[in-house]
């Protein structure tokens, strides 16, 4: 499929468009939808001047989920705790962009801090999916993907600690790719767990999203987890060129029965995903079922460590230095001043941090810490074996349809199956890749593929070849 | 206070890596002294949402030094923890800091430091080694908590590299204590880890409990001499209560540096949970032979190594010589002034120790070299050797030097080169005498009036006599006066 992006830069480069009509259609897309999906915490509401002419993103708008810092725009987390934070610096990704010459026309709405799966944990009010109000849009990216979905931007960037670029790129119907860790600076993305954060990038297309990660993936030494780019020009190469179809017959696809016939799966969506299947062996790539148990166990050892790290992370929102404050330090000793204003975290947050604090104290540590740390290492070299010798992972984008909007999400039951295809790829730190595959109604249909660490060039490769063969 | 065998004293020494150009973090200065508040901070150690924090790696170089120095166990690979607990002053409510636990360990464990206390060689065993990171400050318009309605927190210290140093409880006594803490300091001068003129640049925690009693733990002393003053205090402190029948309680007191005196915060009842887990963000740092191997054989010269050879080398004595050492710019000084003269080396320490070092005074003695060069002291002495100058004129022409004078042109100026002695100074002595009757008289009853002579004969030379030869040659004449008025009494 012909990628806007690159047609409107090159159309900029021969003079052949007018830098601002891009924008301006966003922003006038923004305003119709807006309202409507409530996609946005904070949106540009004119159009930037002096609009950069050249640059491999010149002239392109493009949404930033708000837990990215942006000098000057208010980034919120979509807490009532930096409800009016205006950082003083910009993040590493968004200097690449700027630099570039794209255009941030706003900051998406999000789960609260990126703890959610549906996006109803913004302190901001939850986004509807724009394929139906009804439905969640998924979390935590969830203005991100509804971004893209409703055709306001073609480029958005999202963050996925535990599937928060994927799940809703895979319930509105768009792609999302979680990059390698350490291949994205995280430099100025506000920190959920820093062991398995990454920003990725969300696209209406397979070469807009491989465009977009070709500009953003780069070593930034500032990260001290950075790694940077060891595929040259390569992505941007596949962005640009025609899908290429001997990539399905490179590869070896392998389906783990455990991540599939979840007891929590949905039948129809089971069975959409098996005819995928189908497509994709008809086209010459090898499928083949295996069976790892301890993939089930992959939810119980994320939670421990991202509970944990957030514990820790969370612990500078106090209201000292930045953003706000329910009562004066003048008034109260130290202890009351920082439980007062830490009230400000909505209910999941807090949920997250005293289970976190928890899991680190005194005599609990080497009950469930030590022992994630531990069930971590194990899972990665049991994952590492199936990856060997060109294996790629290969799970329902979501094995459930979108949940609905009102969906109580204390009840966690139905999103266990959503869980672990998702999270293994931040607990092993591999690239992942959610590609649109269809629609059931109103329902999107996807696939998500695991490879092994930077093999982000052949996922966007099969990204491209599976968008031609199901578009 | 004498070595109590039932006191025991073990220290948590902090010390800043001021030598460092950067934070321990991020690319800040490390020079935060003098700034106007929350100037030198960036969004790392501000904790600003979003921020990450790089290891500075001269960090970690500067502490295997001082664990190859200290003769420690060096750890294979460095790794981060963090430390939490809710304080203003404490950007992320979080210090980034090593531990030993929890799959984290110090940088170096057991070593050991010898020193010196009345003669006596002593080796204080040391615990571990870490580097953390120094919070900001907290700054109170009145000078006290108690009295300011509000606080204010600078966070230009915030990140600064800490490099803490933990010993096992081997001291009995401040003199230990202070014998110890001279010298670790000497050490670290050395290895060109901190400058201890700067204000802040060590602060202590003293652990002292006497046998019986539990450990009091007294924070954040500045100084050696409130080090000391807090060890008596609290020695007395707790052997009063141990008198009284009282039992003494673990607990954390403060060094009230006003009233001199400890203040109890509040009774431990169990240790805090800091909740350490090994920092995600930081991976490990692998410490590999080669790079042990490479520091361990650019080492700079430490301070025993230097008393020795300044004892064997140049004969400077046990004492001066560990005066010398005791200040690094000092020996250096020395060696340099000893390259360019032949004047023997105990003579040039002494006169460096007992007369420049009073001109330069304390505070400027990092830039002695530029005060007097080495060049011109060492022509001063090397004419001191070849007698053309007495060792009056040295002790005049030093302050001289230290104001800004040239070696060659003071002495041309003053008229204080050629040294007047043998018969040309017994002439000057014979006329002195004859026109000081009543002062020769005085001399012949006391001999201690004999002073007052050497001293005309020294105004009379133009200080350019020997003092000592002055005073043979005056009793000499005077014996010989006291032998003719027994000849006459006798007629």
């Amino acid at each position: 499929m012909k990628s806007r992006v690159l047609n409107f830069v090159e159309d900029l480069r021969r003079g052949a468009a007018d830098q601002y009509k891009y924008v301006e259609k966003a922003l006038e897309e923004a305003a119709k939808k807006d309202p409507k999906f409530n996609i946005f915490i904070t949106l540009k509401g004119e159009i930037p001047e002096n609009l950069a002419l050249s640059g491999k993103l010149a002239g392109v708008p493009i949404a930033i989920k708000d837990n990215i810092v942006t000098k000057d725009l208010r980034t919120t987390c979509a807490s009532r705790i930096l409800e009016n934070f205006v950082p003083k610096y910009s993040a590493t990704v968004v200097k690449i962009l700027e630099k570039e010459g794209a255009v941030i026309i706003g900051k998406t709405n999000m789960d609260e801090f990126a703890m959610g799966a549906l996006g109803t944990t913004s302190a901001f009010g939850p986004t509807l999916n724009p394929l139906d109000v009804k439905l969640s849009p998924g979390g935590s990216s969830s203005g991100s993907a509804a971004a893209v979905s409703s055709g306001i931007v073609d480029l958005a960037l999202g963050s996925d600690t535990g599937g928060s670029v994927r799940l809703p790129a895979a319930w509105t119907g768009v792609f999302g790719l979680k990059p390698t860790y350490g291949a994205v600076s995280r430099f100025g993305l506000i920190s959920y767990a820093d062991s398995m954060d990454q920003i990725g990038p969300m696209a209406s297309t397979a070469s807009d999203l491989a465009y977009l990660y070709s500009i953003i993936s780069s070593f930034d030494p500032l990260d001290p987890t950075s790694s940077g780019n060891p595929w040259g020009d390569k992505i941007e190469r596949i962005a640009r060129e025609e899908p290429d179809y001997d990539i399905l017959r490179s590869i070896k696809l392998k389906v783990p029965k455990e991540l599939v016939e979840h007891p929590q799966a949905d039948d129809s969506i089971v069975k959409e995903f098996s005819r995928a299947l189908s497509k994709l062996e008809s086209e010459g790539a090898e499928i083949s079922e295996i069976s790892e148990p301890s993939l089930l166990k992959v939810p119980q050892v994320y939670y421990i460590i991202a509970f944990s790290e957030a514990s820790s992370n969370l612990a500078r929102f106090d209201g000292v230095r930045y953003g706000s404050r329910v009562i004066m330090p003048e008034e109260v000793d130290w202890d009351t001043y920082y439980m007062e204003n830490r009230a400000l975290f909505g209910w999941e947050v807090k949920r997250r941090i005293m289970l976190g604090a928890f899991i680190l104290s005194k005599g609990y540590y080497e009950m469930y810490y030590s022992m994630a740390l531990k069930a971590r290492g194990m899972i990665k070299s049991k994952v590492e074996q199936m990856l060997s010798g060109g294996g790629i992972i290969l799970t329902p984008g979501s094995p459930i349809p979108p949940l609905p909007i009102d969906y109580d999400a204390t009840d966690l039951s139905r999103l266990n199956a959503v869980d672990a295809p998702l999270m293994l790829a931040n607990l092993t730190g591999l690239p992942a890749i959610t590609i649109p595959v269809g629609k059931r109604g109103s329902i999107p249909i996807s696939i998500q593929l695991i490879g092994s660490l930077w093999s982000e060039d052949i996922l966007l490769s099969i990204a491209k070849v599976t968008e031609e063969i199901f578009g | 206070m004498s070595s109590d065998t039932d006191v025991k004293i073990g220290l948590e020494i902090h010390v800043q890596l001021t030598s460092l150009k950067t934070k321990l973090f991020c690319s800040c200065s490390s020079d935060y002294r003098d700034k106007p508040p929350n100037t030198n901070v960036c969004p790392v150690c501000l904790g600003l949402p979003g921020s990450l924090p790089v290891v500075n790696q001269k960090a970690i170089e500067k502490a295997l030094r001082v664990a190859i120095a200290l003769n420690m166990k060096i750890a294979e690979k460095i790794s981060w923890a963090r430390k939490h607990y809710f304080y203003p002053d404490l950007p992320k409510n979080y210090q980034i800091t090593q531990y030993e636990g929890k799959g984290v360990t110090s940088i170096a464990k057991e070593g050991y430091l010898e020193y010196h206390v009345n003669g006596n060689v002593k080796r204080a065993r040391i615990r571990r080694i870490n580097l953390e990171e120094d919070p900001g400050k907290i700054v109170y318009h009145t000078g006290s908590m108690l009295t300011s309605k509000y606080s204010l927190i600078d966070y230009n210290r915030s990140g600064i590299a800490l490099l803490e140093i933990v010993t096992e409880p081997d001291f009995s006594s401040p003199r230990e204590v202070l014998a110890f803490l001279h010298e670790l300091r000497t050490l670290l001068e050395y290895l060109d880890i901190a400058d201890f003129k700067l204000e802040g640049s060590m602060r202590v925690d003293v652990n002292i409990s006497l046998a019986g009693g539990s450990r009091v733990e007294v924070k954040n002393v500045g100084s050696l001499s409130d080090i000391e003053a807090a060890i008596v205090y609290e020695v007395t402190r707790q052997r009063s209560l141990a008198e009284k029948g009282v039992k003494v309680e673990m607990e954390t007191r403060h060094w009230d540096q006003e009233r001199k005196v400890t203040v109890g915060t509040r009774t431990k009842e169990s240790e805090e949970d800091y909740r350490y887990f090994p920092d995600p963000n930081l991976p490990p740092v692998y410490i590999s032979p080669n790079m042990l191997e490479d520091l361990s054989k650019t080492m700079p010269e430490l301070p025993q190594t230097v008393r020795k050879k300044l004892v064997q080398v140049y004969g400077v004595s046990e004492y001066l010589s560990s005066v010398l050492v005791s200040e690094k710019k000092l020996a250096e000084y020395f060696e340099e002034v000893m390259k360019r003269t032949n004047i023997d080396g105990d003579r040039a320490a002494s006169i460096i120790v007992n007369d420049l070092v009073g001109w330069v005074g304390e505070e400027r003695m990092n830039q002695i070299d530029k005060i007097v060069p080495a060049s011109e002291l060492a022509e001063l002495l090397e004419l001191l050797k070849s007698g053309t100058i007495t060792i009056k004129i040295v002790k005049e022409a030093i302050p001289e030097l230290v104001s800004g004078k040239r070696t060659r042109e003071l002495l041309a100026s003053k008229g204080w080169i050629g040294k007047v002695s043998g018969h040309e100074l017994a002439e000057i002595v014979d006329t002195v005498l004859k026109e000081n009757a009543n002062a020769v008289t005085d001399a012949l009853n006391n001999p201690k009036a004999i002073q007052h002579l050497v001293g005309k004969v020294m105004e009379a030379t133009n200080k350019r006599a020997d003092p000592k030869e002055a005073f043979e040659l005056i009793s000499k004449k005077l014996e010989e006066f006291k032998a003719k008025v027994r000849l006459q009494e006798d007629r």
